[in-house]
């Protein structure tokens, strides 16, 4: 058979890209010689608009970064103000993230799962994934009012306290999601159509993993263990017992069982938390001109895509002088053109799949 | 914040091994936050870099971020800053390097030590205009190659100069 | 109502009810989902809204085979051109709905890379505000929508080629 390399062109406008995402590919028949992503559709300046912004302001905004797990880019960035400002959380306020920042790691998940299965063909599973996440977006609806943008970690604490029918409710849809979640696995676990497409497939070693920067379950599920919750630990996740699970083979199948086992994870931890609510404010009182003392902080919490970092400098007023968001997902997307050379073409979407991107925060 | 308390022991022991090993390079190293950023000289960067990889266990390039002083110097040759976040799992520290750009607007790329820094450096071009000696392929990466202008630089205005559409 | 003249003829007012009655309840719509908001319209599509109560269930990812246009997330002026030709390759009839804040009028991004409204690049039938609006904010507005089609005369266009109005 001749060699023939044919550039292809895949988006921006895709159903499989998850957002506007471009890539180019070099093929030689069906096998990807290269990838290149194309980024850019998203960008929509949000650096540059926080710096004229106040730190109030700016914690809305961090919503539409990762906009499938708005809470978590809420609590990073507050975690990384709240430790230039020397602000105290209460514990309350604290276990009442983890709560919430849980939460938000099932809905990210099982939306990942929908989309992943639907990219490859099995269509039910994103139905199953956001009836289940449905559940979790109605009690975020209940708490704070908002189903996808959130808003509901702000700075000094939580903006309202977890009283006793809103627990409840929390542990209702918890008993319900483990139903579901078999459900997935059970047709997904040990179909064959299903380890066809990703046994094997966007392998990646553990050691190429750690040099090109990748972190959350692609990471994990090379072996690494490296989870920020426990290595830098946070918001009093110290407190509580959880596993990290890992994979071994670093391929597309790992990658979802990982995130699969973290779902079951993310149950245990809410559990424990709402068995352990101390009681106490749920806020710190700061003003909503806030004055941070000059002077620079970097602080990471482990959100569903991977380590988000934030870096804040500021000038001692009421507007930071820099922020710079540490995207999980955009150096996540560096290893997809060696995770993807020498797999058939009709794979890569899978491999973009399983990596778990939002332009959102590719693009910032 | 009760955090996990920040091993200052260890973070200094860093700074220590990098005073002896690279005397004339590195500069000041301050600790505040629980944080220690040193200040290391552009010439050596890359071999501070590797020594910090392979020596001493700074396994993961997390960030390299630019900052635009323009505000509290002036348009002084000083008003570019690269900061390096590198972290060191196993010990479960962090460290910060922090370099000059200088006047030239360029400093080396860390892509030979640190594949990572690939897209970080080309974000940074993009959005401050700093170029990165050594970058295998160094082209804006947001905002489209005709775009004119660096967004995040100070003084360029938020809505930008009306080459939109 | 304003079309002026005299009163059009009964077969015709029976034929568009006919074709429109058709054209709205048979939607198929173009999600070009670019951000947030991609994310209520795939929930809106999903098990609990279903969107496939009003004949919209068909997503199409061409846009040769779709003639809604949802026009949902941050329109960036990087990918401008691209929602300009994707436009133009649907056939008429066509609608667009602008959903979201940002598709609106830029939404909370005053920046140097958004576009400060779709409506600056395609005309827009429908614009549902909300940063997300919620998937019953999204079927408001697509009901909205059918209303408009129902109030629109397409044997008009058919006979008149100068008159392409809706209600």
């Amino acid at each position: 058979m001749a060699f023939k390399e044919i550039e292809l062109n895949m988006g921006p406008q895709h159903p499989s890209t998850h957002g506007v995402l471009r890539l180019k590919l070099a093929v030689d028949n069906e096998v990807v010689l290269s990838v290149e992503p194309i980024l850019g559709y998203l960008h929509r300046g949000m650096e540059k608009l926080w710096e004229s912004q106040t730190y109030t302001q700016i914690v809305p905004l961090t919503d539409r970064l990762d906009y499938l797990a708005s809470l978590s880019n809420n609590l990073g960035f507050v975690l990384a103000v709240e430790k230039l400002a020397g602000v105290e959380v209460p514990k309350r306020a604290q276990v009442i993230r983890v709560v919430l920042a849980e939460l938000q790691r099932l809905a990210s998940h099982l939306a990942w799962v929908g989309f992943m299965a639907n990219d490859i063909g099995a269509m039910s599973i994103l139905l199953y994934g956001f009836e289940q996440r449905e559940d979790i977006l109605d009690i975020f609806e209940e708490y704070i009012g908002g189903r996808l943008t959130v808003h509901g970690i702000r700075l000094g604490g939580v903006p309202r306290d977890l009283d006793g029918p809103l627990i409840a409710r929390i542990k209702t849809v918890l008993d319900a999601i483990p139903h579901t979640l078999h459900d997935i696995q059970a047709l997904l676990n040990e179909n064959r159509i299903w380890k066809q497409r990703t046994v094997g497939v966007g392998v990646i070693s553990p050691a190429e993993a750690v040099e090109r920067g990748l972190t959350g379950p692609p990471l994990r599920a090379t072996g690494v263990a490296r989870d920020t919750r426990k290595d830098f630990p946070y918001s009093s996740y110290d407190d509580f017992d959880f596993d990290v699970p890992l994979g071994k083979n670093g391929d597309v199948y790992d990658r979802y069982r990982v995130r699969m086992e973290e779902i079951n994870q993310s149950i245990r931890l809410i559990r424990q938390a709402l068995e352990a609510l101390p009681p106490g404010d749920v806020r710190a009182k700061v003003p909503r001109l806030f004055k941070v003392p000059a002077g620079e902080v970097y602080h990471a919490i482990e959100a569903p895509k991977g380590e988000l970092g934030f870096y804040i400098r500021s000038d001692g007023s009421e507007k930071p002088d820099r922020v710079k968001m540490r995207s999980p997902s955009f150096i996540n997307l560096q290893s997809l053109a060696l995770m993807c050379q020498g797999n058939l073409f009709a794979d890569v979407v899978g491999i973009l799949g399983s990596l778990d991107i939002v332009l959102g925060e590719i693009d910032k | 914040m009760p955090e996990k308390p920040v091993d200052e022991a260890a973070l200094r022991d860093e700074e220590r091994a990098l005073r002896d090993r690279f005397p004339e390079s590195v500069r000041e190293a301050a600790f505040e936050k629980g944080e220690l950023t040193v200040d290391v000289g552009r010439a050596s960067l890359l071999e501070i870099l590797r020594f910090l990889k392979f020596e001493r266990g700074f396994s993961s390039l997390t960030d390299i971020i630019a900052l635009d002083l323009l505000r509290s110097r002036g348009e002084t040759a000083s008003r570019f800053v690269l900061l390096y976040e590198l972290t060191n799992f196993a010990a479960r520290i962090r460290l910060r390097l922090r370099l000059e750009a200088g006047a030239d607007e360029s400093a080396p790329s860390a892509v030979p030590v640190f594949k990572s820094a690939d897209w970080a450096e080309r974000e940074i071009f993009d959005m401050f205009g700093l170029r990165f000696e050594g970058h295998p392929c160094l082209n804006r990466i947001y905002l489209p190659d005709e775009f004119e202008g660096h967004p995040l630089r100070k003084d360029f205005p938020l809505e930008g100069r009306g080459h939109g559409l | 109502m304003t079309d002026g003249g005299s009163r059009p003829p009964f077969l015709l007012t029976r034929a568009d009810q006919f074709i429109t009655w058709a054209q709205k309840n048979s939607l198929w719509p173009f999600g070009s989902g670019l951000a947030c908001c991609a994310i209520e319209m795939i929930a809106t599509a999903a098990a609990r809204f279903d969107i496939a109560r009003f004949g919209m269930e068909l997503f199409r990812s061409s846009p040769r085979q779709a003639d809604l246009f949802i026009v949902a997330g941050t329109v960036t002026n990087k990918m401008a051109p691209i929602i300009r030709r994707l436009w133009e390759q649907m056939a008429d009839p066509k609608w667009v709905v602008a959903m979201g804040n940002c598709a609106v009028s830029g939404g909370p991004f005053p920046t140097y890379s958004v576009l400060q409204g779709v409506d600056k690049i395609i005309p827009v039938d429908i614009y549902i505000a909300g940063c997300p609006p919620t998937p019953q904010g999204l079927l408001h507005g697509l009901m909205t929508l059918q209303e408009k089609i129902a109030r629109s005369r397409p044997t008009q266009e058919i006979f008149r080629t100068d008159a392409r109005e809706t209600g």
